[in-house]
């Protein structure tokens, strides 16, 4: 494999900027057996909170045209039987891993960060943006102060690089992006699902028990296009894109919006081979278009 | 991708797809199938129904908007196949055995018939279908079965002797694989129960099939579709 993918995120050195979302791959053993994952950048642990969380009951996904809604609720095993159990597979794989900690109040994120930063991990992505859980009705990063609050706290028990998962929903996305920086955040990663809503008019009932679900796939790309090319231009930390990549083309216009990485996720599940396939053609790409690496790339649309 | 050998249309909104291709595959595994529509985002989950030397093929229900993109392939279209997924039925069971179908839930039986009888001859195996109406399929089971009741309408579950049976193969509506569950306690049956749920990876890895089981939970297209009886109800 060339070097013309290798980038340096934050201070973390990536082979390629293809990362694997959070919740779509669980801890990556499950797409070994399919693929040689190693040739990822990286993966994002399913999200972990401070205690186990046996997930939503009900529905928990249902298709949209271009895209799904999900309202599996953060099921998890919790942060300790994770370091037990999954943690150690993932630092023996050679990519970057990041830890993705959610929480439903402060307390349980600062626990959680403290209790993961004794561990040897790459990252931690902050999960403030999670629409599906009942006892957030209001996501952390949906509002400044919760936001600061929160990236305050876990900043101060973490030396770990430190990323933050934002939300769609915010009431002001730049904003919210400038106060994680402010605040001591390496970076940043957007966007998360967007809270959506579905019907079952046969039965003129809602889809979900929790009501609301996540919505993900290429029907949100253009949104967080634009959110990438915003946030990017507005802070000095990298960014993360995330929404509705399937190919190397939605790759490409992430990169050249401003982010400096991106991440894969409903289309592990469209083609469990997605990670690999993307990757081939986007080397591909580098070489019929005489682009010695990517960084080349990244940010140049203004 | 693959090519679509053919999908015949069945009575009742069924339909048999076959899919060109070598594939392999262990009794009661799934594979996920998706048709590039605007209308069919995800793959869907579907058990083998039956395997030959030049292609793989499923038995599918026409109930939404997904499965309609599916009924209107034709031969010749490119669909996306992925798999064999999941863990399937056991092979090593005590006989004598009954695979017991509702509805769509029929479709892994066929496939678990053939091998059952391929793997020890000496099996007796006896199938119990309920369906809306008769179907085109049946003549299929009776060659291989050692005995067939199809039932229309009614509960099958009232027309299975269950103390003639040492194992019990399931798949269909959970009030019909609960109702087998009760009586396979009664007489000391092994129960096996396939389970369906929505999916969206297919792999074990996104949990939007969890279900809740006496073992915490599981997910359906990784720990099962097969779980024992006594573990779901």
């Amino acid at each position: 494999m060339s070097d013309s993918l290798e980038i340096k995120f934050s201070d973390i050195h990536l082979k390629n900027p293809i990362i694997m979302a959070s919740g779509t791959f669980g801890f990556g053993r499950e797409y070994a057996e399919i693929y040689d994952i190693e040739k990822l950048g990286g993966i994002v642990s399913k999200g972990l909170t401070l205690n186990p969380r046996g997930g939503n009951q009900g529905i928990r996904i249902w298709e949209t045209s271009s895209g799904l809604l999900n309202s599996v609720g953060l099921e998890n095993p919790g942060i300790q039987s994770f370091i037990e159990k999954e943690l150690p597979y993932m630092q023996s794989l050679n990519l970057v891993h990041i830890i993705n900690i959610s929480g439903t109040n402060l307390e349980d994120y600062v626990k959680a960060c403290d209790r993961i930063s004794r561990e040897k991990v790459n990252m931690i992505e902050l999960n403030i943006s999670c629409p599906n859980v009942k006892e957030n009705n209001i996501p952390f990063g949906i509002k400044e102060k919760t936001t600061k609050k929160v990236v305050r706290e876990v900043r101060k028990v973490t030396k770990v690089p430190l990323m933050v998962k934002l939300s769609p929903d915010a009431d002001d996305i730049i904003r919210i992006a400038r106060v994680c920086e402010e605040e001591g955040a390496d970076a940043i990663s957007l966007i998360n699902t967007f809270k959506a809503f579905a019907i079952n008019i046969k039965e003129k009932k809602k889809i979900f028990d929790n009501t609301y679900a996540g919505l993900s796939g290429p029907c949100i790309k253009p949104i967080a296009l634009r959110m990438v090319h915003e946030v990017a231009s507005q802070v000095k930390i990298p960014v993360m894109g995330i929404g509705g990549i399937v190919d190397y083309q939605d790759i490409l216009e992430f990169l050249m919006a401003g982010a400096q990485a991106v991440q894969i996720g409903t289309a592990n599940f469209l083609n469990p081979k997605a990670g690999e396939i993307i990757i081939k053609d986007l080397e591909k790409y580098l070489i019929d278009n005489n682009i010695l690496n990517i960084s080349d790339i990244i940010g140049i649309i203004d | 991708m693959a090519l679509i050998k053919y999908n015949k249309p069945l009575k009742d909104n069924f339909y048999l797809l076959k899919i060109a291709g070598k594939y392999k595959a262990i009794m009661g595994q799934f594979f996920m199938i998706r048709k590039d529509s605007q209308a069919m985002f995800l793959n869907r989950p579907m058990s083998v129904y039956d395997l030959e030397d030049d292609g793989i093929i499923f038995l599918y229900k026409k109930v939404g908007k997904g499965t309609a993109v599916l009924a209107d392939c034709k031969r010749g279209d490119k669909i996306n196949i992925y798999g064999p997924y999941g863990n399937g039925f056991p092979i090593e069971v005590k006989k004598n055995i009954a695979l017991v179908g509702g509805g769509t839930g029929i479709a892994p039986l066929f496939f678990t018939l053939k091998q059952l009888k391929k793997h020890c001859k000496e099996y007796t195996v006896d199938i119990f279908l309920g369906l809306q109406g008769k179907n085109d399929f049946e003549s299929a089971f009776e060659l291989y079965a050692d005995y067939l009741l199809v039932n229309y309408g009614q509960f099958i579950t009232d027309f299975v002797p269950y103390e003639k049976y040492n194992t019990i193969f399931s798949c269909g509506p959970e009030s019909m694989m609960k109702k087998i569950e009760k009586q396979a306690r009664r007489f000391n049956i092994d129960h096996y129960v396939s389970l369906e749920k929505r999916m969206a990876c297919g792999v074990g890895a996104c949990l939007v099939c969890t279900c809740q089981t006496k073992k915490g939970n599981k997910r359906v297209c990784k720990d099962g579709p097969v779980f024992s009886g006594k573990d779901i109800f």
